[in-house]
């Protein structure tokens, strides 16, 4: 076990690595197949000749970039949201003394495991109140309103961070906006980061939340955009083909730049840090 | 002075306790009392008592979505977590190219669950697929995957578990954490490999395995977009959300329906209300075994 090299291991794990791969490299190979290679009996790992008409018929068949638009907008407002609604909420939890505060920590962790269906149609019948459904309202609106798995990920950050600068800077007459502003914010760039980054791509995802909220299709989102698509366009594999790949693309992008932050930061809310 | 201070966590508080009463209390008590009425959103809500837990137990659908969520979250779930302890032991070695191996490990996990869910229906597909394509080279005649009631639940968990990634990435932070004296002190001792992977590897990672189980106990619960992405009309051809044979119905997916498509909000926020004791049920069987701030 430990960190030795296994050399019978390392096979198996690249063996497994390529099977894992094969999904996406079949997904993209298929992307660049004109339409009766999709469909060729027995079919062919390699598209011959290639071509990116699959492409540029999806962009301009499917509204792409209405889509895309959409779900840009939604994902910035929301990831917004979050940051300056989950700041404050996290610095009271972890830096300040209060009656209550154990209660309050014991309802957030319970309202992390809330699951969003149990609690869909009562939220679904306030947005309909306020005539919010079929606007981006009812996806952006709530991140405003903190988020209980990013307060707890920033709180188990801000605990860590040394006390004796917090206590340096109130003996310098700061007070608790102030060390917040200036000392805990500065130093939990990562964690802040990590946040945005979770929600952003958990917004870039949703497909439930939009599908209950917008029923105009110049309102859609990728995920339901494409998900509408191909369920009216059964034979048009190759052009979902090829928008799934442009929708994959920016996550591919960003994942790549910034791997290794990416990959620390998801492990800091869980148990070991 | 004193009572400022008294009021200054409310205020860095109050985002949150704001959203807390509207987006979690509020929904939570309304749907209880929603699931005594009879309510179609057009009419006002009215009291039908228990009637609509009774129509609900005696409907096949109910029962055929609970069972095939149970399928998917205690048989799913645990499978997935399986394989991902086993990648994260072998990437949890040092080699050139190890980085890239695990990013590539964790990248389906990071990809929209509609995109996932896409690709798979096409990997998948009977015809075309790539997965049927190498079983007929290796002379297997590979199963009709999301057309097959017998198959589509397997053709969801392989989906599942090619999204384990992050799972991975928790379990491999959690291998990083074991002191490799641990180790040592054992192979003194002549403990064996397999002796050493049951006896400390995974004791150690009990933790880890608690919050992935949480983790994907309430993915599994919720279970709805790749069931509904791939068991719809243009995939499986014209037939209702949960194809074939209400084979990919899940719980999430027939509270959806009842809510929004039969207009039942009634009995749809008594399954939620169930859902929500479940979920609280089992999680916090789950907890009682762990706590959050030992670890």
């Amino acid at each position: 076990m430990g960190k030795r090299v296994n050399l019978s291991g390392r096979i198996l794990v690249i063996l497994i690595s390529f099977t894992f791969a094969a999904p996406l490299i079949w997904l993209v190979l298929s992307s660049f197949k004109p339409p009766n290679q999709i469909f060729l009996q027995p079919p062919k790992w390699i598209p011959n000749p290639a071509t990116i008409e699959n492409y540029i018929q999806a962009v301009t068949t499917i509204p792409f970039f209405v889509y895309l638009k959409n779900t840009i907008i939604i994902s910035v407002c929301s990831t917004i949201g979050v940051v300056l609604s989950c700041i404050t909420p996290a610095y009271a939890l972890s830096r300040m003394k209060f009656r209550g505060k154990g209660i309050l920590l014991g309802i957030l962790l319970a309202t992390m495991f809330l699951p969003f269906p149990a609690i869909m149609i009562p939220t679904y019948l306030i947005f309909a109140k306020l005539g919010w459904t079929g606007t981006f309202l009812p996806l952006i609106a709530p991140s405003f309103f903190g988020d209980a798995f990013s307060i707890f990920l920033l709180r188990q950050f801000f605990i860590r961070l040394p006390g004796e600068l917090l206590d340096a800077a109130r003996v310098d007459g700061a007070n608790d906006f102030q060390v917040m502003r200036y000392v805990v914010i500065p130093l939990s760039g990562a964690a802040i980061a990590t946040v945005a980054v979770l929600n952003f791509t958990f917004m870039w995802s949703d497909f439930v939340r939009p599908l209950l909220y917008l029923n105009d299709s110049s309102l859609y989102t990728l995920s339901i955009g494409i998900q509408d698509y191909q369920s009216h366009h059964a034979t048009s594999w190759h052009l979902v083909l090829a928008a799934t790949v442009i929708f994959i693309l920016p996550i591919f992008v960003t994942f790549w730049a910034a791997q290794r932050t990416f990959i620390s930061g998801l492990t800091l809310g869980s148990v070991k840090e | 002075m004193k009572r400022k201070k008294n009021f200054l966590p409310w205020l860095f508080l109050s985002p949150w306790l704001i959203g807390l009463v509207v987006f979690s209390l509020f929904p939570i008590l309304a749907t209880l009392y929603y699931s005594f009425t009879q309510y179609n959103f057009f009419s006002p809500p009215h009291w039908v008592g228990l009637s609509n837990f009774g129509k609900l137990f005696s409907d096949n659908l109910f029962w055929k979505s609970l069972l095939n969520t149970a399928f998917i979250t205690f048989i799913g779930v645990p499978l997935s977590l399986g394989f991902a302890i086993l990648i994260a032991i072998l990437l949890n070695q040092t080699f050139k190219g190890v980085g890239f191996l695990r990013a590539l490990f964790y990248l389906p996990s990071a990809i929209p669950p509609v995109a996932a869910a896409v690709t798979w229906a096409w990997v998948l597909n009977p015809q075309y697929g790539i997965l049927n394509i190498i079983l007929h080279l290796v002379g297997i005649r590979g199963p009709n995957w999301f057309y097959d009631p017998n198959w589509s639940k397997p053709g969801l968990i392989l989906l599942m578990i090619w999204c384990s990634g992050y799972s991975i990435m928790i379990y491999l932070a959690g291998l990083q954490d074991i002191p490799n004296t641990l180790y040592e002190a054992a192979q003194l001792d002549g403990a064996s490999r397999p002796q050493l992977l049951w006896y400390i590897t995974i004791p150690m990672l009990k933790p880890v395995t608690m919050f992935n189980l949480i983790i994907g106990l309430l993915g599994g619960l919720q279970y709805f977009t790749q069931a509904y992405v791939i068991s719809s009309p243009g995939t499986l051809g014209p037939a209702m959300n949960g194809a074939p044979e209400g084979s990919m119905l899940f719980y999430a997916m027939y509270l959806y329906v009842q809510a929004f498509k039969s207009l039942e909000m009634g009995s749809a926020s008594a399954m939620a209300w169930m859902l929500f004791l479940i979920s609280a049920v089992l999680i916090s069987m789950l907890l009682r075994r762990f706590s959050w701030e030992s670890a």
